[in-house]
């Protein structure tokens, strides 16, 4: 069997992704999470001295918290693999990435493993987040000097 | 408030069917997908559309991983309001330091509290 | 010389011992696990790391197989052995501990037929009256090294496969009646048909079990039927059916129960491990625990050993890099009058 033939077969056989069953399960999933946030919102609103907009900083820090307990004791990797994007896409899915590479270089030390493998897997998403943050920020701020746009 | 979880619960999930999308239909990694996400994220905040998403849905915009990018130029944008071209570079994190420092001191935390499970 | 890559073993050097040990997720779900010689209730088997619970993995299957043999270490003369962390230092420093003069080996899964037709080969030309043959894996040392961490939230698909946590060694001794005998290896030529999906490694793996079967076959001039079992290592529920599918297609009758594969069996199709299980431990594990009581049994006095491995690290695959595959056969017979 040569190449062209045995790569035929090998996508007949190998099953196909259920992708409307993944995109259900990503929006249930995510949406829960989003909804769990959105109440953690509230809390800081109706407690705390804080706006609808100053209130997410401390709902995102409350959020990787509740992922640092689920990652830690084994769930969130489960949450995963039911939801898939549904538990990636959100800033817990982001925790989860720093997290999981913590715990896990833990025995090549604190320094050299903890510190150096943190931003392993979260580093891309600060590297490109930054930089396309910065030509949009540079282009924006050009146009307006221009007086092509307003701030 | 009832209408306002519903709203987050829609856009939130919305959010991560496009990225389940990106999973299975692009055949993105999961690397991939989050950057293509944040990237999104900075450039809709260039045309000032991130923020009123943000006041339409609450938690549903600011929990998935485009908020971060978002805020990422919304600081880098204030910034530049107040110090021209300098603040596009110095005031990139001014926003968003919660995320990152939380992720951090969190993932410090979880390394002395736990060891990691090979278990399905 | 018969074939190309095709060693005759005259002498039928034995294996005359052979042990397995497992992990805690072996024990809870794999039906051969009241088969192994030993099972934790810890991955960390009471190491500090990973990594020196592989080494112990080893370490104490080796033990045990010499055990079995009722032989002790100092009757050993080789250690012959891989697994897939980086430069193999788990089976290095369990090299270091026993002593024996040690020859690494690395064929990523398919390692536990490799380390054995070596070993075959050290006896036959009577350099050894006892060689330590086998392979090991430890999952969480090698899921963090090939994919992610262990807690990464991430959706594998139905075509993945889980590595296994066991060692399975084999005492390889000069023949002894009574024992099952290694007639024949074939050492795999390395196949890529340019797949790069590193979650769907079977259907990587099956042309080179492919490969390799014809030309164990044609070397051997025998026919499947010949065979009591053809159990291949961890090609899994994909990569089976792809490997039947080719064998089918060149003319050989793949139905019966004679057609295994160690990977899809390893937790018996719990699909909490998806197509199967993989990892050098995995065909080392079945190979040295279930086919070989059933060859002592005489359930099996014939059987053909396939164990298949993907070739790929993960620098190769984030270079854009397609998976070299290869897949290494022995034949074991159990009496005088079988085999030629």
């Amino acid at each position: 069997m040569d190449r062209q033939a045995y790569s035929q077969l090998e996508q007949q056989i190998t099953p196909k992704t259920p992708i409307a069953l993944n995109l259900v399960k990503a929006f249930v999933t995510g949406g829960i999470i989003c909804t769990i946030g959105q109440g953690i919102m509230y809390f800081y609103m109706y407690f705390f001295d804080f706006t609808e907009r100053t209130a997410g900083n401390p709902t995102v820090a409350t959020m990787i918290f509740i992922a640092m307990l689920l990652t830690g004791f084994g769930k969130y990797k489960r949450i995963a693999q039911f939801g898939g994007a549904g538990s990636a896409v959100p800033v817990t899915g982001f925790g989860n990435a720093m997290i999981s590479a913590a715990i896990e270089h833990r025995t090549e030390g604190y320094v050299l493993g903890v510190g150096g493998n943190m931003f392993k897997l979260a580093g891309s998403v600060i590297v490109f987040g930054v930089f396309s943050a910065f030509v949009v920020a540079l282009i924006k701020t050009i146009l307006v000097k221009l007086g092509v746009v307003g701030w | 408030m009832t209408a306002s979880f519903l709203i987050a619960f829609v856009v939130g999930g919305l959010f991560c069917v496009i990225g389940q999308l990106l999973f299975d239909v692009a055949k993105l990694t999961p690397g991939h997908t989050l950057c293509l996400l944040v990237v999104s994220g900075a450039v809709l905040d260039g045309f000032g559309l991130y923020e009123p998403l943000i006041d339409f849905a609450g938690a549903g915009a600011t929990i998935p991983i485009t908020s971060f990018g978002n805020s990422l130029t919304h600081g880098a944008l204030q910034e530049a309001e107040k110090h021209g071209l300098v603040g596009v570079i110095t005031g990139m994190f001014e926003v968003t330091s919660s995320g990152i420092s939380a992720a951090i001191l969190f993932g410090f935390i979880a390394s002395l509290l736990f060891r990691s499970k090979g278990r399905p | 010389m018969v074939a190309r890559g095709v060693i005759r073993f005259g002498n039928r050097p034995t294996i005359r011992a052979a042990a397995v040990a497992a992990g805690p997720t072996e024990k809870k779900n794999s039906p051969f696990s009241h088969q192994f010689d030993r099972l934790y209730d810890s991955d960390l088997i009471g190491q500090k790391t990973n990594e020196q619970a592989h080494r112990q993995l080893i370490e104490d299957a080796c033990d045990l197989a010499l055990n079995k043999a009722g032989k002790t270490i100092s009757d050993a003369d080789y250690l012959v052995c891989g697994d897939l962390v980086n430069e193999m230092t788990p089976s290095n420093f369990a090299a270091a501990s026993t002593g024996l003069p040690y020859v690494g080996l690395f064929s990523a899964c398919a390692t536990s037929t490799s380390a054995l037709a070596y070993a075959a080969l050290l006896t036959e030309v009577g350099a050894a009256s006892l060689v330590l043959a086998g392979a090991a894996s430890h999952h969480s040392a090698i899921e963090r090294q090939f994919r992610y961490p262990v807690e990464y939230g991430f959706q594998k698909p139905q075509n993945a496969q889980w590595t296994v946590t066991a060692a399975g060694f084999a005492a390889v001794t000069p023949h002894e009646p009574g024992y099952p005998s290694i007639c024949q290896a074939t050492v795999g030529r390395v196949v890529d048909y340019g797949l790069t999906d590193p979650l769907n490694m079977g259907a990587a793996m099956a042309p080179a079990a492919f490969d390799t079967f014809r030309r164990h076959l044609e070397a051997a001039g025998t026919e499947p039927e010949d065979y009591d079992v053809i159990i291949t290592g961890d090609l899994g529920a994909i990569g089976t059916q792809l490997f039947r599918k080719m064998a089918s297609e060149a003319g050989y009758a793949v139905e019966g129960e004679r057609w295994r594969d160690a990977g899809k069996e390893f937790y018996g199709g719990d699909p909490a491990f998806f197509a199967g299980a993989s990892g050098a431990g995995c065909s080392a594990a079945v190979y040295f625990s279930d086919v070989y009581s059933r060859m002592m049994e005489g359930e099996y006095r014939r059987a053909l050993l396939m164990a298949t491995g993907a070739l790929l690290s993960p620098l190769s695959f984030q270079q854009g890099e397609s998976i070299p595959c290869t897949c290494h056969a022995v034949e074991l017979v159990m009496g005088e009058g079988e085999g030629r």
